[in-house]
């Protein structure tokens, strides 16, 4: 006899948590590798400009949206920075997420109001729900998502709305915490092999493209 | 069971006032979680209660959980539920024993054929029935046997509903709870390591109230008792809501209070009722007096990671998964990459080159 959730809870504590950690680092590893052994022919022309200070200044100048972008697509720029920092701050620093990592890693630092996390999650679903709506609504953005547009959303929201339910205890406490932390595993071991990868490339093919025009002399 | 002296007498005996008992009568209304208009249809059916006969059964235990109910404060409700029942049995309290104390038991239960209540602590040995014996008879033929002609069952303790610590992983004795050996009759589960005192005897009150077994949930638990979680109803809950952690037993967030989660309280996955009746006739409970719930009530709680990590973090070591998976990695990688590269260069030796005159020809 078990209480409900428990045996999956304890899996995913145990067994999963490995299983995720292993498929995540093995994906990341071996991603990483690929796109750094790309290689480009030798650009024999003489350069008109910076490289590497092109290529760090995009890593900046990107995250401000190109002009008229703003006005163009209000929701996708002003929710979309909302979003990436809410769930910067609900992964790293709420409390209990804190102890997983310093039970795991060794490493801690101080962590953020509960009840902050607690809003800042339903922003961010809040936000990720009006996204996939907009998404869903424009025809041309329709058209030019795929199936793992929105499999990554399902991915990324999983984890939110089950560890807000967790945290405000809505549902069997037992079973909504394993499929948190259930799903959470399944969201770590598919960032290498789907496009939640720019997790992890962003600053680089920031880089990448901010450097192979400023060689050029032109601002990426 | 008529020529027992019913409750009224007992306590007359004793010389417990009306009012007294009717106070008795009012706590153990709330504590069953009836409305308060219930405390006098409690009161009559009580004292007119016919005593029941109690056998109870210890087998792989240690005895806390006749502890529990021994060393509750007196007089408490408790002590005064227990003269309500007759106990014919418990081979730790009884002065007789070995097989003079057999043939009580046997006399009792032929006596009160189908009207005894069987209570139970301790988890039964399946491995091997040497393991653990009570004049010479196996724990599990005893159970059968004593199981065939009881009103009830009540298992108390994690031992006997769960299989408690004798089952903890790896099980030397083959230990099962009660209710993986009877299956044809509903068994009431109490489970805690101990537990709670009044909890066993609200069980007892129900069962005479009514003369019938409190509402179970999935688990074989009275609902009114197990409800909820220690999480749900701990005072700290609103520390663990604003996120303010004690990190360790002696630091400033402990000295202030504060939620014990980081510590490892497993009260938000441990159902009892230790926030809401305590232990010691109301005086604390284990969160109150500084330390996290272990989730004694919980099933396998001996196997669910250290008592001092917090309930959603990790039990495995992942540095020896995260070294394989890390060196794979690079192996794949490297393949990876030398594949690319050889289809690149493939390609760029098979394809041909188009001139403008060709380009021409195609406008
Ligand atoms: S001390 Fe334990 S039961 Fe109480 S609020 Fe904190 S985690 Fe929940
Ligand atoms: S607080 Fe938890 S560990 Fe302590 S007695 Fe209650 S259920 Fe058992």
């Amino acid at each position: 006899m078990t209480e409900p959730g428990m045996d999956l809870l304890m899996w995913a504590r145990g067994t999963g948590f490995q299983i995720a950690i292993g498929v995540f680092l093995f994906g990341l590893v071996l991603r990483l590798i690929e796109i750094f052994a790309l290689r480009r022919k030798a650009d024999v022309a003489p350069p008109k400009g910076d490289a590497v200070s092109g290529g760090l200044r995009t890593i900046f100048t990107r995250f401000v949206p190109a002009p008229g972008f703003a006005a163009l697509l209000p929701a996708q720029i002003i929710g979309g920075v909302i979003f990436h920092f809410g769930l910067l701050f609900i992964v790293f620093f709420f409390v209990p997420h804190i102890a997983v990592i310093k039970d795991t890693f060794g490493v801690s630092w101080p962590g953020i109001s509960s009840a902050v996390i607690n809003a800042l999650t339903v922003l961010t679903v809040a936000i990720l729900v009006v996204l996939l709506v907009v998404r869903l609504k424009h025809p041309v953005r329709r058209y030019l998502s795929d199936f793992q547009d929105y499999f990554i959303w399902a991915l990324t929201v999983v984890p939110l709305v089950s560890g807000y339910m967790a945290f405000n205890a809505v549902g069997p406490y037992t079973i909504v915490l394993a499929i948190h932390v259930l799903s959470a595993e399944l969201l770590i071991a598919l960032i290498p092999f789907t496009r939640l990868t720019h997790a992890f490339t962003w600053v680089s093919s920031r880089y990448y493209n901010g450097a192979f025009a400023g060689r050029k002399g032109t601002m990426s | 069971m008529a020529n027992k002296p019913i409750l009224k007498e007992v306590l007359r005996d004793r010389g417990v006032s009306r009012r007294g008992f009717m106070r008795y009568c009012a706590t153990l209304t709330s504590l069953m979680a009836l409305p308060a208009a219930m405390a006098p249809k409690v009161a009559q059916a009580l004292e007119g209660a016919p005593r029941p006969s109690v056998i109870w059964l210890s087998f792989q235990e240690c005895t806390g959980c006749t502890e529990s109910i021994t060393r509750s404060s007196a007089p408490s409700l408790e002590d005064l539920i227990f003269n309500a029942i007759s106990l014919d049995y418990h081979h730790t309290l009884q002065a007789a024993s070995g097989h003079a104390a057999e043939a009580a038991r046997e006399a009792a239960m032929k006596a009160q054929d189908g009207k005894y209540l069987l209570i139970v602590d301790g988890s039964i040995p399946l491995g091997n029935p040497g393991y653990s014996t009570i004049a010479g008879i196996s724990n599990e033929d005893m159970l059968r046997d004593a199981a065939k002609g009881a009103a009830a069952i009540i298992a108390v303790g994690s031992c006997a509903a769960y299989g408690g610590l004798p089952m903890a992983d790896p099980n030397p004795t083959g230990a099962v709870s009660v209710s993986q050996i009877i299956t044809d009759k509903p068994v009431v589960n109490i489970p805690g390591c101990p537990p709670i005192a009044a909890v066993m005897t609200g069980v007892l009150a129900h069962f005479l109230t009514f003369q019938g077994l409190p509402d179970l949930d999935e688990l074989g638990r009275p609902v009114v008792f197990y409800g909820d979680t220690i999480h749900d109803r701990c005072y700290r809950r609103p520390f663990y809501n604003q996120g303010l952690f004690a990190k360790g037993f002696d630091d400033e967030g402990a000295r202030k209070g504060w939620c014990l989660y980081e510590l490892g309280c497993k009260g938000p996955v441990t159902r009892n009722a230790c926030a809401t009746i305590k232990w010691n006739g109301g005086v604390s409970f284990p969160i109150q007096s500084g330390h996290g719930c272990i989730g004694c009530s919980q099933p396998d709680f001996w196997d669910a990671g250290s008592l001092y990590t917090a309930v959603a973090s990790p039990t495995a070591d992942i540095t020896p998964v995260a070294g394989m998976a890390a060196a794979a990695g690079v192996g794949a990688g490297v393949a990876v990459a030398a594949l690319n590269a050889q289809s690149k260069k493939k390609t760029a030796s098979e394809s041909t080159p188009v001139t403008v005159q060709e380009l021409g020809d195609k406008q």
